[in-house]
């Protein structure tokens, strides 16, 4: 079986388990954000009063922090007292930062378990052995009440990496180079498995942009295969015993690729969908207004290192705004003892509160029309960002903050 | 609820994303279903509200309701009254999300090419069959599992929970 197979069978409380067949699997990891208040309408219309596990539910606001508007002021307010009612043991209010972060620092990814949460990007947790995935408020509302859910066993691809990155190309370029050659939905209700030396290679970080960004081809799941690297991360963060589950030699794939990264150049999806993806050479030149480093896709400590690296001693370009967001507090703090933070603000960019930003439209940096932002956040959709005449690209952090200084798409290049 | 039904189409292409159905900027309405349906489509083709109907059938491409997982998208498309969805493939938070608020899904290979914009369609949701009342052609759907039209002829994934734990209305 592979690695789906594997903890689905475990779930459900089966021996075996084939692709394609529904199962009834039991939830160890329930997480919501400020959506929890459209789960919490579903919740009270079943008429349960208490949630099966107080223990197992995840509430924490990211993606309008500060509130955006009263309306959201009163989700937080009334997602607050819910979880006082409730007596939910992980909440984390505004100041934590991104779900997809706070989940593993606070030790709730942990190999061969079942995780879900309302939003579409919780594949990220892939990157821990997790069998994690998005899924809508009603049917959260019915787990909250009964602990589980039914989960069609998806079919899985094996993708297999090899070879050493050049200088300024990393994990994003990589993601996005397999998205542009499978599609926005090629891996649509499947599930992918990342193989290989290049990926062992990685970081935490870096494999959590792979997983994340599975999503935008469709994917259900997205693991990294679990090493000694996952087992002392995640030993790190939690007490709790878990099982590591890793796929059979003779699991059944339906796709398998093999990727040699030796010659990948900086990739970018442009606009309107993540699978128009190019070479950044060969849009090089186009005039931006906007820049974003941040989200639960490149937001973390590698990711503000890069940039500062670059930034150092380099002005952010007259007619640009950048945009950085780190993804959690502790990620903010680490920023500012390294000094990352201070070189941000020297070289002029803009420091926001860890959480989504102007990721999905909602506040914080949005466009005006025939206006153009490269960030290195997930989604490119038309009007996801502001006016519906605007344009996004997605790059590496990298990329993204080369092209501030230079004030149009450029790859980066050693100086 | 009603296994066969029929209803004008209104037609979109391939990759509609949730952002595209409902923007991001009205997320903050969270309760508000009837608020929700006012902004279907509403930042990149707000036509739909003027030309589509109630009782209407939307036919589109494939990877319909790619991208973010926010159910407003399906809430949105169910209380403004849209019956039911056809569509080459669906992506699979949205595809649960339909399910789950009662709201018809089907598969159907080509169809976006066998119908077109403004036909009437009949569709029996037992046996995927699909019914172009213009020249009277039929396209099988992909038939729904029975535990999904159990869920979907219980009114949605609430009124399925309440019945299987015995909550009395």
């Amino acid at each position: 079986m592979t690695i789906a197979e594997k903890i689905l069978a475990k779930a459900s409380g089966k021996e075996t388990v084939s692709p394609g067949e529904i199962v009834m699997a039991q939830v160890d990891v329930a997480m919501s954000h400020e959506n929890a208040d459209v789960v919490l309408r579903s919740f009270r219309d079943i008429g349960v009063r208490e949630v099966w596990d107080s223990t197992k539910i995840v509430i924490l606001f990211d993606h309008r922090i500060p509130a955006e508007s009263e309306k959201t002021a009163i989700t937080h307010k009334r997602l607050r007292e819910f979880v006082r009612e409730q007596g939910i043991k992980y909440f984390y209010d505004l100041k934590e930062g991104i779900c997809h972060q706070i989940l593993p620092e606070f030790g709730h990814c942990r190999p061969g378990e079942v995780l879900v949460g309302t939003d579409s990007h919780t594949t990220t947790h892939g990157a821990f052995g997790t069998f994690a995935t998005g899924i809508g408020a009603t049917e959260m509302a019915g787990v909250w009440a009964t602990g589980e859910l039914w989960l069609r066993v998806p079919e899985s691809i094996k993708i297999r990496v090899s070879g050493s990155f050049r200088d300024y190309v990393s994990a994003k370029d990589l993601i996005l180079s397999i998205i542009g050659h499978l599609g926005a939905d090629g891996a649509n209700y499947q599930a992918v498995e990342f193989h290989g030396e290049t990926i062992r290679s990685l970081s935490i970080a870096s494999r959590m942009v792979l997983s994340n960004l599975s999503m935008e081809m469709g994917a259900k799941v997205a693991f990294v295969m679990p090493d000694e690297k996952t087992v002392s991360y995640v030993k790190g963060t939690t007490d709790k015993i878990f099982e590591v589950i890793q796929p059979d030699e003779n699991a059944q794939y339906v796709h398998e690729l093999d990727i040699d990264v030796t010659d990948l150049e900086s990739q970018i999806a442009c606009p309107h969908s993540v699978d128009n993806v190019k070479n950044v050479r060969d849009v090089e030149g186009i005039k931006i207004h906007q820049a974003l480093i941040g989200s639960c896709t490149n937001g973390r400590l590698e990711d503000l290192a890069t940039a500062a690296q670059i930034l150092e001693g380099n002005r952010v370009h007259p007619d640009v705004r950048l945009l950085i967001i780190p993804a959690s507090k502790r990620i903010y703090l680490e920023a500012i003892k390294k000094g990352y933070i201070e070189t941000f603000v020297k070289a002029g960019g803009i420091i926001l509160n860890p959480g989504c930003g102007p990721c999905l439209g909602a506040h914080q940096g949005l466009l005006a029309p025939e206006e153009v932002c490269v960030a290195t956040t997930n989604r490119n959709f038309k009007g996801r960002m502001g006016s519906p005449e605007s344009f996004i690209y997605l790059a590496s952090p990298a990329t993204v903050a080369f092209s501030a200084i230079r004030g149009e798409i450029a790859t980066p290049k050693a100086p | 609820m009603n296994e066969v039904m029929k209803g004008r189409v209104y037609k979109f292409g391939d990759n509609i994303n949730t952002d595209v159905i409902y923007p991001g900027k009205y997320l903050s309405i969270t309760t508000d279903r009837e608020e929700m349906a006012k902004h279907c489509f509403e930042t990149v083709y707000p036509e739909f509200l003027e030309k589509a109907n109630k009782g209407d059938i939307i036919v589109a491409g494939k990877n319909f309701g790619c991208g973010s997982s926010r159910e407003q998208a399906a809430t949105c498309l169910k209380y403004f009254g849209i019956s039911a969805i056809v569509a080459e493939s669906f992506a699979r938070i949205f595809y649960r999300n339909a399910i789950n608020l009662g709201l018809p899904v089907i598969v159907a290979p080509n169809v976006s090419k066998k119908i077109r914009d403004n036909d009437t369609i009949e569709i029996d949701l037992q046996s995927g069959i699909i019914r172009n009342m213009k020249n009277n052609e039929t396209i099988t759907a992909t038939p729904l599992p029975q535990f999904i039209l159990r869920i979907i002829s219980d009114g949605g994934l609430i009124p399925y929970l309440k019945k299987k734990l015995g909550i009395e209305e």
